[in-house]
């Protein structure tokens, strides 16, 4: 019997409303792919879901070592969630590393699924356990299910010709299948998948293992019952399964369609923001041009050339690359050219937690260049946010000829969550007039282009660009004339510009979203978020308030500048709680810019805050 | 503006409002009045045209041409001029650099826009000194040279320009200097011609910090002694009665001989379209100094398909598979489902 001619499930599956899978392995042995196999399962059942890639920066470190364990959380739910959940209910472990890397999160009643055929005394000793945890009664407290699944999956395989050796590496879809019976996930997805991805005998290997891992859990009796955790009444419309880079991407993509400009990356790989490059790479049908570039800088140079060509440049990195892309930046603050940088957050200084989510660079692009180089941020909520992100900081970059930092991290980048696709005919115009006329006439009647004669309302200047006949102009570094563009070193000019582009920026303000509050307007405390720890707050928010805790929360998507209406919103609260993945660095803005007592709740683990532990800085100034 | 339609334009359409800015007496003013004579030959547009330079005495050139430009980051206008090029394959691209720009802080920009391709015409004004910062030693100073920054003498060992440009994949390498109006012209409009990277290195007098660095070889006394011409296809020889010649020994070593002495089918017979650079690099090479005898000229000249235009064909054989970019498919691509309203 195979699972796609099975009939009904012998025992009822019992309805659960939500439940945290963790599958934990060595980094070669598939966890990110039965992780995200498992999510697009769940995606198409109709789920609300959100995941967590926790993975190490090694590609393969040792095997079998602690070192080297890479794992994959999915939460999924019949109702609304927004975090991967902060304890797992189900570990999944191929090998002991995997056990002694992540059995301290596991729930402390919760289901530990084993490869007990990776647990011979070789295994244990890399992983340094002394001894075999499955025979000590050392998890007396979880309910443990040992499935041997390398030697299941190998008798799985061996009659399709499959070398022991080879059929390792189908173990994972074992695992999957096991999983996917448990939750009574519906298999076809993930068949269909399999088939189109791998050929000839990997397929049929992935394909055998899947299955028998499924009847497995349906046939041992290791397991009651399964569980089935029912879809979720998400708004109705299409959806799909997005990460944060993709859909930045796809954002950067439809930013091309809505200004009827071509895109023009220039990039270097950096972790976590590789993908961005990858993604674009790959929609060259929508006049998306990508440039591998030498290094930093020069992908940095590279599309500001782009946008002084009439592109809208954009460059994608992580920390380190922004330092290095300090002084492009205060270029195209000068140049008063658009231009995008979109940084991937990880854990630093240096090199730091490349693989890890920190979202501490926030001083850096507020205040990372020399002098007086004001800038507008936009930082993304949700994996799904990046997409309206990477187009509002296009719309601002090409309105006010400006560099715009679009802040996003790993935890954003690598997880996902269902989106509900938007209507690409709703997307707004985002288009700007390059100029195609001369605007000054001289006293002697001749007419001139003047590159830095502004826009009364925006103090943008025009955009003209090579090609254009009678508006050949030269811009550069060194300080310009107001208006002319001319090169001038005249004390007041320089002032005069200096103020210029500072109020450029600061007048962005009026042309944003103002801030909004969530929960309670009457509340003592007020929640002031940014970025990804959007979906802890959101958690701790609704646990508190079904506690009858009065708690209010503002997040902004607009770092710089900031919503207008902000400070008077604050200024309501008796308590403001700024939490961040850093030591504080919007808290000390907000307080510097509106005198408000606002006090940090900070963590920089390389991890996301969980609820509960936004739950206790609630409690800790309203209990 | 049609493709037939030839544009006419003179000196004055090349030049801008702005007064130059250059030391008197500097070899720059020579190399601008070259590039503004050469431009309304080469029938093009200044609205077409983009100069982008770097940080230093020389790359206040786009300032004085009336043309598109940017005077950019130091040792960045490689890549920013990349950006340009590759985006808009429509325009001429000029990058103006100088010895310290491109061959220092930007030295890897140099050698990866060469590397890649791109359709740059690559200007770098070599005088050997940092100008601009008041006279230190650059990356192309000889060793034991006595400045600012090495009052007891350099000991860097300097890079030879045209050595990395080849080393670097460069599909066309010349020389020229600021005293030939002539010579900087036909080489500049050869390189202007080359589809692809052409990097051209112009020694160049600064007269303030480094003045007679080239006297060796460009004084009027010395050039017929000092000077090689390189001319494709003609065996390479030189002096007053073309007297003097080069050749390749059976180690592989280039020689400078008397004719007299070997004979005319003995000298080596210059091939700038030779597919392998190790011609021009032992041309490249043949002096080590400037009080030695030295190649000028086009030293390589070879086809290789040039980046932003492949780049292009990629972006059109990606909307002839796909059919032209549709968001509402890509938003689907990865598969959806439906929620249906409860």
């Amino acid at each position: 019997m195979t699972a796609t001619d099975h009939e009904a499930p012998t025992r009822e599956p019992e309805q659960i409303s939500h439940v945290v899978v963790r599958f934990a392995g060595d980094s070669g042995d598939g966890m990110q792919l039965t992780g995200d196999r498992f999510t697009s399962a769940s995606a198409l059942f109709g789920n609300d879901l959100s995941t967590f890639p926790d993975f190490p920066a090694e590609i393969r470190a040792p095997a079998g070592t602690v070192n080297g364990v890479s794992s994959f959380q999915v939460h999924i739910s019949d109702h609304d969630i927004t975090t991967p959940g902060d304890v797992p209910d189900v570990l999944v472990a191929m090998n002991p590393a995997a056990l002694k890397a992540d059995l301290h999160r596991l729930d402390q009643h919760g289901l530990l699924i084993v490869n007990s055929d990776s647990f011979e005394e070789r295994d244990l000793q890399k992983a340094g356990y002394e001894t075999n945890p499955l025979l000590d009664d050392s998890l007396s407290q979880y309910r443990v299910v040992e499935i041997p699944m390398t030697s299941l999956t190998q008798l799985a395989t061996e009659p399709l010709g499959v070398k022991s050796r080879d059929s390792e590496r189908s173990k994972n879809f074992f695992a999957l299948g096991v999983i996917s019976w448990l939750y009574s996930r519906p298999i076809e997805p993930t068949v269909k998948w399999v088939e189109a991805r791998f050929k000839d005998l990997v397929k049929e290997s992935n394909l055998a293992a899947f299955k028998a891992g499924y009847n497995f859990g349906e046939t041992s009796e290791l397991f009651d019952h399964p569980y089935q955790v029912k879809p979720a009444p998400l708004p109705a419309g299409e959806y799909t399964n997005i990460s944060g880079n993709v859909a930045l991407a796809w954002g950067l993509v439809a930013a091309g369609q809505l200004a009827k400009l071509p895109i023009f990356l220039g990039s270097y790989p950096i972790t976590p923001a590789s993908d961005i490059l990858h993604e674009l790479s790959k929609h060259k049908q929508f006049g998306v041009r990508t440039v591998q570039a030498e290094d930093e800088i020069a992908a940095a140079g590279m599309a500001l050339g782009a946008a002084f060509a009439g592109h809208i440049g954009v460059t994608t990195t992580s920390g380190p690359g922004v330092s290095l892309k300090g002084e492009t930046l205060s270029l195209a603050v000068s140049l008063e050219l658009p231009f995008l940088l979109v940084d991937i957050q990880r854990g630093g200084p240096s090199t730091g937690l490349p693989t890890k989510t920190e979202a501490a660079d926030l001083n850096i692009a507020m205040y990372g260049r020399h002098s007086e180089a004001p800038l507008p941020i936009v930082a993304a909520y949700s994996p799904g946010n990046c997409f309206n992100a990477a187009i509002e900081a296009v719309r601002i970059a090409l309105k006010y000829r400006t560099p715009v930092i679009l802040l996003s991290d790993g935890y954003l980048a690598n997880g996902s969550e269902p989106w509900l696709l938007p209507d690409a005919s709703t997307l707004p115009d985002i288009s700007v007039p390059f100029a195609t006329e001369t605007n000054h006439t001289a006293k002697d009647g001749t007419a001139e282009f003047w590159p830095y004669l502004r826009d009364p309302e925006t103090l943008a200047r025009p955009w003209a660009i090579p090609g254009t006949p009678g508006l050949m102009h030269r811009v550069g570094g060194i300080e310009k004339e107001d208006g002319t563009g001319n090169i001038s070193y005249e004390p007041a000019n320089h002032e005069k510009m200096v103020h210029l582009r500072a109020a450029k920026i600061a007048g962005i303000a009026n042309d944003i979203p103002l801030a909004t509050i969530v929960g309670d307007e009457d509340a003592d405390l007020c929640l002031l978020g940014w970025g990804s720890t959007w979906a802890a707050i959101d958690a701790a928010v609704q646990i508190t308030r079904r506690q009858d805790l009065k708690v209010a929360w503002i997040h902004l998507t607009h770092l710089n500048p900031m919503p207008r209406n902000l400070g008077d919103l604050l200024r309501r609260f008796k308590h403001i709680l700024v939490p961040e993945l850093n030591m504080g660095q919007l808290c000390r803005i907000v307080r510097a810019e509106f005198l408000v007592d606002a006090k940090p709740v900070t963590k920089v683990q390389g991890l996301p805050f969980t609820a509960a532990e936004l739950e206790a800085a609630i409690k800790g100034v309203l209990a | 503006m049609s493709d037939t339609l030839v544009p006419i334009t003179t000196k004055k359409d090349w030049t801008s409002d702005q007064e130059v800015r250059w030391c008197p007496g500097c070899g720059d003013y020579g190399i601008l009045l070259a590039v503004q004579m050469l431009m309304p030959e080469l029938g093009v547009a200044p609205e077409n045209t983009v100069f982008v330079s770097g940080i230093g005495c020389s790359s206040r050139f786009p300032y004085y041409m009336n043309t598109y430009g940017m005077h950019s980051i130091h040792g960045r206008a490689p890549a920013i001029a990349t950006g340009v090029a590759v985006a808009r394959p429509d325009l001429d691209v000029w990058v103006i650099t100088g010895d310290g720009d491109a061959l220092s802080i930007g030295g890897n920009h140099l050698i990866h826009a060469l590397r890649r391709n791109v359709n740059l015409t690559i200007l770098l004004f070599n005088n050997q000194i940092y100008g601009l910062t008041k006279g230190q030693y650059s990356p192309t100073s000889e060793p034991g040279k006595v400045t600012k920054s090495t009052p007891m003498g350099s000991i860097d060992h300097p890079f030879n320009p045209l050595a990395v440009a080849l080393g670097a994949e460069a599909s066309f390498v010349a020389r020229t200097h600021d005293l030939d109006r002539k010579h900087m012209m036909n080489v500049f409009r050869a390189a202007h011609a080359h589809r692809g990277a052409s990097f051209v290195e112009i020694l160049q007098n600064c007269n303030v910090f480094n003045d007679g660095a080239f006297d060796g070889i460009l004084a009027r006394t010395a050039r017929d002694e000092m000077m090689i011409d390189l001319k494709h296809g003609e065996p390479i020889r030189f002096g007053a009665e073309g007297h003097r010649g080069v050749v390749m020994g059976s180690d592989g070593q280039l020689r400078l001989v008397e004719v007299a002495d070997v004979g005319v089918d003995a000298l080596l017979v210059h091939d700038a379209h030779r597919d392998d650079p190790g011609l021009a690099f032992s041309l490249a090479r043949l002096s080590h100094d400037n009080n030695s005898p030295t190649p000028f000229g086009i030293f390589r000249d070879v086809d290789r398909g040039d980046y932003g235009h492949m780049l292009g064909a990629q972006l059109a054989e990606a909307s002839e598979k796909k059919g032209p970019g549709d968001l509402t498919a890509l938003l689907r691509s990865t598969g959806t489902w439906m929620v249906n309203p409860s």
